[in-house]
């Protein structure tokens, strides 16, 4: 649950740990360079954004679509999908007719 | 300056000419093709060239002209799409290393669409990665020039496209918009660029960027053929469901029967406020030119609330891509770099794959979107999203359509923005609005600035206000003053 949540002292300072832990998140690895750079610049960013932040939008509804339109169905038909042997032509890896990765999770064997 | 609008004239002429078959597609589409191979080596539009398949389509329509069947409205008419626009079999890049590689199992319904009006697709042009960026300077293949001043950037991030149909290889071009990615470029380049209503032109087949803002929409050397292109691809899709339900109007007969007596229109103030001076001037002038064609312009109106557009857009639309994104991990298709275990495999694929802007957004997104900030940031953005659709409606309560700047700027120079994200970001603080609201808008060449590059007008209506849109769009074309004026 989200709402309600105090965010953890200022939402506008953003930091190298902040930045180093939203790299993780996202699935990215960054140099100390590069974590240097992106800090200044994401910091800017933000604070540019400091005046959304700012503004008292009590009483004011979310939009997350500017379309009215809710729960579109079609009927349940079978219908061709895509080229199964096409789309794993495209994969970096496969068998047996399916995706191959590597080890998920835990310690080497 | 390489050529301007001009290379195989008009999509209009264009299709009449194979229609009635004066001249074949073939020859229209070996001369697009000659153009390109000329003259793209120093601008950088396309990322892919597709030669041969674009003679066999081309053929194919000449086939139909000579066996008496409709070969469709754009019949024979060269066409270059972004290259976020699937294409089956053919190379679908986003300007991005994650996908250099990739061929699309199936076509975007709009590809199709376009098959089946006849018009032939001659290759997949340059952006800036993922659409993230406002001067094609953000791929991976290298940036675009400007077909009207090397020096300078063609805008974006449908730069490649906007500069394809400047330099006159191809008279008609998609892009995609998701703050402005059409309309930006096509004012920079001198050019017309139109995003639709939300859901006018169905996104299946459409790389997914921010999906409540991205719009596919036809850039083009005319009003009219703008106007042509939309209607030919528009319409619901039940592979996209998001897609209007209801036929989109018809705009080509709008503007052919309707001029823009009696329409209601007036400037924005917060939409030329921080423009520089020579394009506000030209705003103006266009202004004058549509209460002489028998608009009726009434006094510059406020809408506060779009000075905070631009702030939301850069939270709300970071914030979906870093969702839509997390579908490039190295499994199902793109690059993959190899690593111990799967997280290692995901995030070595992502840090090689993706360029710097796109990281940033993603990293933006994750942020705004993350415990104790989503309330913040997220939340905030989208309320101030409801807003700016708020402030519009009261704002077409009385007046038809709305005029502004499509830029801030005319083109700047190659390199002048790329370390500096923000302004960068200020590029699109004319064009956000539409996007957050889901409305239609074009941007109209008219005229130059004090440096001679192109300045385009943009027109803004409510949603499904295209026809309307149109109308006041090609008054303000058949106003425009010279090339070089």
């Amino acid at each position: 649950m989200r709402a309600g949540t105090d965010p953890p002292g200022d939402p506008v300072a953003l930091g190298r740990a902040e930045v180093a832990h939203v790299a993780k998140l996202a699935r990215l690895a960054l140099t100390e360079d590069e974590l240097d750079r992106f800090t200044g610049q994401l910091a800017t960013v933000l604070a540019h954004g400091a005046d959304v932040a700012a503004l008292d939008l009590e009483g004011v509804a979310p939009t997350a679509h500017p379309l009215p339109v809710h729960n579109v169905v079609r009927p349940d038909e079978p219908r061709p999908g895509l080229d199964r042997a096409e789309v794993l032509a495209a994969a970096p890896d496969v068998e047996d007719h399916r995706f191959r990765v590597p080890r998920i999770g835990g310690d080497a064997p | 300056m390489t050529g301007g609008p001009g290379g195989t004239g008009p999509a209009l002429a264009v299709a009449h000419a194979v229609r009635t078959g004066e001249r074949s597609a073939r020859q229209v589409v070996e001369e697009a093709l000659t153009a390109i191979v000329d003259g793209d080596g120093s601008i950088g539009a396309f990322v892919t060239v597709t030669g041969e398949e674009a003679l066999a389509a081309a053929d194919a329509v000449d086939a139909s002209v000579v066996s008496g069947a409709d070969p469709g409205v754009l019949a024979g008419v060269p066409v270059a799409l972004k290259d976020n626009l699937c294409t089956h079999g053919i190379r679908t890049t986003c300007s991005s290393r994650i996908l250099e590689h990739w061929r699309p199992p199936y076509d975007a319904t709009v590809v199709g669409r376009l098959r089946a009006a006849g018009a032939v697709v001659v290759g997949k042009t340059n952006m800036d990665e993922f659409a993230m960026g406002s001067s094609t300077e953000n791929s991976a293949f290298g940036p675009t020039r400007n077909p009207r001043d090397p020096g300078r950037v063609p805008g974006g991030s449908s730069g490649g496209s906007a500069a394809a149909v400047a330099a006159g290889f191809v008279p008609l071009a998609l892009g995609s918009d998701t703050g402005g990615s059409i309309r930006q470029p096509a004012a920079l380049c001198g050019v017309v660029g139109m995003k639709p209503t939300y859901g006018g032109i169905s996104r299946y087949g459409l790389v997914a960027f921010a999906s409540s803002l991205d719009q596919i929409g036809p850039l083009a050397t005319t009003v009219a053929d703008a106007a042509l292109l939309y209607e030919a691809i528009g319409g619901h899709d039940p592979c996209d469901s998001t897609s209007l339900a209801e036929p989109p109007r018809p705009v080509t007969r709008a503007l052919a029967e309707h001029g823009v007596e009696g329409l209601r229109v007036a400037v924005v103030r917060e939409l030329v406020d921080g423009v520089d001076a020579d394009v506000v001037r030209r705003v103006d002038e266009a202004a004058g030119a549509l209460e002489a064609a028998g608009a009726k312009m009434l006094d510059e109106i406020s809408i506060p609330e779009l000075r905070y557009g631009l702030s939301a857009y850069y939270l709300l639309a970071p914030a979906e891509a870093s969702s839509n994104l997390a579908r490039y991990d190295g499994v199902g298709y793109g690059l993959r770099v190899e690593g111990p275990d799967v997280t290692a495999m995901n995030t070595a694929t992502r840090t090689a794959g993706f360029g710097d802007e796109v990281k940033r957004r993603i990293m933006l997104g994750t942020y705004a979107l993350s415990a104790g900030y989503y309330d913040a940031f997220y939340g905030k953005a989208q309320r101030v999203r409801t807003l700016v659709i708020e402030a519009f409606s009261r704002a077409y309560a009385q007046v038809d359509v709305l005029l502004g700047a499509t830029s801030p700027t005319t083109a700047f120079a190659l390199g002048a923005k790329v370390d500096d994200p923000l302004a960068m970001y200020l590029s699109d603080v004319c064009t956000v609005p539409s996007n957050l609201a889901g409305h239609p808008a074009i941007s109209v060449p008219f005229g130059v600035g004090d440096d001679g590059l192109p300045v385009g007008v943009q027109v803004l209506a409510n949603a499904r206000g295209e026809a309307e849109m149109f109308r006041v769009a090609a008054a303000i074309e058949a106003a425009a003053p010279a090339a070089g004026s």
